[in-house]
């Protein structure tokens, strides 16, 4: 039988790993991913997860140590955030270009100075060119079954990419939300035990990450890419089986609400993706007709559906929890570069909200949604990026 | 298990090479020496771990190498986490006949990759790992590095390195990890009798090979195996073991306690253009540096209440 559990969505991420049968976990602590690495700590020692376990001395380990494993032939797990997410920075490129199909949880936090442990996603959005497919969760659910279908998804040949599955630091890392934990049986039956085509074996060595001349270099990125392509193709498949598997969808690449007959979309990620359904209950209620479009998945980024939604709405309302310095926000950036050269484009209004854990309710994003319609009612947008409750 | 017997002549050597030919390091490369002694002496039933150094581009580029065993090739500072992952990986896979072994240059090893060294070390993980010490960058054209010595040129201590080498074996013995020893290409037979010692060992291994490095060094490309005897016997380079904590000289370093066996220093110095603007006082200070370093190592030798980081198997 499945069991609900109420828990963290870091201890879930753990249970995750577990239910995935992780082989190899490498994992350095720092707030707020400590407990992801607590409780599989306890699992461990406890006997109920069957893993190895090297507690490494830094992030940069964390990640080497997990190549290391995974060039060896087994499924392997960490988890981070924050500082020692980019401290991985490099590590990160190579696990990609080895086409190691790590799965780790990031729990979003802003980075320094100054000192600050919430909730902001400019960590896990400084590494989005390194190669990696990212996923970003809503709730404590998603995160378990989103680890569970990384796993199948990375694992598969046609991507053979690592992931991060992105949650916000005690939004959702440290709030107790009611989870469905699927049969064992099954989720071994959805993801089987992982067969790379490869591995460092005595019986037949082979040299892997070698230096590589120009005259190749560039065909192994275009490998790179087309995985990314591939993931994006895999991703609403995978979704979509695991959602007959255990019930549970989560929209694909994009999840989507009221957005067939919207005027205006509010372009989200993450918990904020959430909040702006309630918004938009409440929106409609006056007549307002808005929709909420919370992307899911960042890498791959699912240009082509945000064409789609483009074509049928009149303005897109764009919430960030993060900053490209000198440009604008990270979602805003990339939905306007997918429009590019689309006929008929809606209106594009940037929000930047939420740095550093500051609230985002329903009643921000609903200030944010009315200042968007004013502009969509006038067909001018009047200033690009919105800073939302910045004190003067 | 090792046999305990240990063979008395290099002829005993294994004939199979995993350095296969068409290698394409410098002629003269110590290092080079080094890593086909390693496979002679560990056969093929290893899984090295190569970070960016001399030894990451000696194979040769994609999509041909001349290491017959399988490789890893990673991140500079990384090899003793990337180690400890693919050893965490053969237990949890049930493979426990194969021998991990880190390849690592001393930049990778003294510099920016001492953490990770230092943390593989601290948690037991079960492999060996050999700095091949060529004392300098080499692959990046002989930059200084924390293992180059007072006095050397190298191309970012133009007038000489200021700073004195770091004394990585002890740092290593203080990780009260169970096996310690310096080793040079120049006394095969003693390098080898060391990695098949340590194979034999649980826990980590740590081997410092001194590897001379005709590029870096200057010096003819012929006289490599004569400038690491010169190492030895003058003892700037002095062969020892440290095994569970206790310290041991090793021939022909262990005859050479008494000062006046050992050959003068300026016999090493002067083969070696890197060498060429020491002065007179920068000589006569590594000497009494090099006299002082070995009254501490006949002090450890000759105290079996060893002063050492004691460790016992646990």
């Amino acid at each position: 039988m499945a069991q609900t559990v109420i828990d963290t969505a870091n201890h879930i991420a753990a249970y995750a790993a577990k239910a995935a049968r992780v082989q190899v976990v490498a994992a350095y602590p720092i707030t707020p991913q400590t407990s992801i690495v607590e409780r599989i700590a306890e699992l461990v020692e406890s006997g109920e997860f069957d893993a190895e376990y090297i507690r490494v001395e830094s992030e940069h380990s964390a990640m080497a140590a997990c190549m290391g494993a995974a060039a060896t032939g087994v499924r392997t797990f960490t988890a981070t955030a924050s500082h020692g997410l980019v401290l991985m920075h490099e590590p990160l490129h190579w696990a990609s270009g080895s086409r190691f199909p790590i799965v780790m949880p990031v729990v979003n936090r802003a980075l320094g100075p100054g000192w600050n442990i919430w909730a902001d996603y400019n960590d896990s959005m400084s590494q989005r060119d390194t190669g990696w497919i990212q996923f970003y969760c809503a709730d404590n659910q998603e995160v378990f079954d989103t680890i569970i279908q990384a796993y199948k998804l990375c694992e598969n040949e046609r991507v053979l990419l690592p992931a991060m599955i992105c949650l916000e630091a005690f939004i959702l890392s440290h709030t107790y939300l009611p989870v469905k934990i699927p049969d064992q049986e099954k989720i071994d039956e959805f993801l089987p035990p992982y067969k790379p085509k490869w591995f460092l074996d005595v019986n037949n060595p082979l040299s892997h990450a070698n230096i590589v001349s120009p005259e190749w270099y560039m065909e192994f990125r275009y490998m790179m890419q087309e995985a990314m392509e591939n993931a994006k193709q895999l991703i609403p498949e995978i979704d979509k089986e695991y959602g007959k598997y255990f019930g549970f969808e989560h929209g694909g690449l994009i999840d989507k609400y009221e957005c067939e007959d919207a005027d205006l979309i509010l372009l989200t990620m993450g918990t904020i993706g959430s909040e702006a359904k309630i918004t938009v209950d409440n929106l409609r209620k006056e007549g307002l007709k808005v929709g909420s479009a919370r992307v899911r998945v960042f890498r791959p980024f699912p240009k082509e559906e945000i064409r789609k939604l483009a074509e049928n709405t009149q303005m897109f309302a764009i919430i960030d929890r993060g900053i490209s310095f000198g440009m604008e926000g990270f979602l805003a950036e990339e939905t306007k570069s997918s429009l590019c050269n689309q006929k008929d484009q809606p209106l594009i209004a940037g929000f930047i909200a939420g740095l550093g854990g500051r609230d985002v309710t329903f009643k921000t994003i609903e200030k944010i949604a009315r200042k968007s319609a004013e502009w969509m009612r006038r067909g001018r947008v009047e200033k690009e990026t919105v800073w939302v409750d910045l004190r003067k | 298990m090792q046999s305990t017997k240990f063979m008395e002549s290099i002829k005993e050597l294994s004939k199979e090479e995993y350095l296969l030919r068409g290698h394409i390091a410098c002629a003269g490369c110590g290092p080079a020496i080094g890593l086909r002694l390693l496979f002679k002496a560990l056969g093929n039933k290893i899984i090295l771990v190569v970070p960016a150094c001399c030894s990451s581009v000696i194979p040769g580029p994609y999509p041909y190498t001349s290491l017959a065993v399988p490789v890893q090739n990673i991140i500079f500072e990384a090899t003793g986490a990337t180690a400890s992952g693919v050893v965490a990986a053969l237990r949890k896979k049930g493979v426990n006949d194969v021998t991990v072994v880190g390849w690592a240059g001393d930049g990778g090893t003294f510099d920016i990759g001492i953490q990770a060294l230092s943390g593989a070390a601290e948690r037991g993980t079960n492999f060996i790992y050999v700095c091949y010490d060529n004392e300098a960058y080499g692959n990046t054209g002989v930059q200084r590095s924390g293992a180059t010595p007072y006095g050397a040129w190298t191309t970012t201590t133009p007038t000489g390195k200021k700073e004195r080498k770091k004394d990585m074996p002890f740092i290593m013995a203080a990780h009260r990890i169970p096996y310690i020893a310096t080793a040079c290409p120049s006394y095969p037979l003693d390098f080898v009798k060391k990695l098949r010692k340590a194979k034999a060992i649980k826990g980590t291994k740590f081997i410092h090979l001194l590897a001379p490095c005709p590029t870096g060094w200057r010096y003819d490309t012929s006289k490599t195996v004569e400038i690491g005897r010169l190492a030895v016997q003058t003892g700037l380079w002095a062969l020892f073991e440290i095994e569970y904590g206790r310290f041991k000289l090793n021939p022909p370093s262990d005859q050479l306690i008494d000062k006046e066996k050992r050959r003068p220093i300026k016999e090493y110095l002067s083969l070696q253009g890197r060498f060429r603007k020491l002065t007179d006082d920068d000589i006569e200070k590594k000497q009494k540096w090099l006299d002082e370093d070995w009254e501490r190592y006949h002090k450890l030798a000759s105290n079996n209440a060893s002063d050492l980081a004691l460790c016992e198997e646990i």
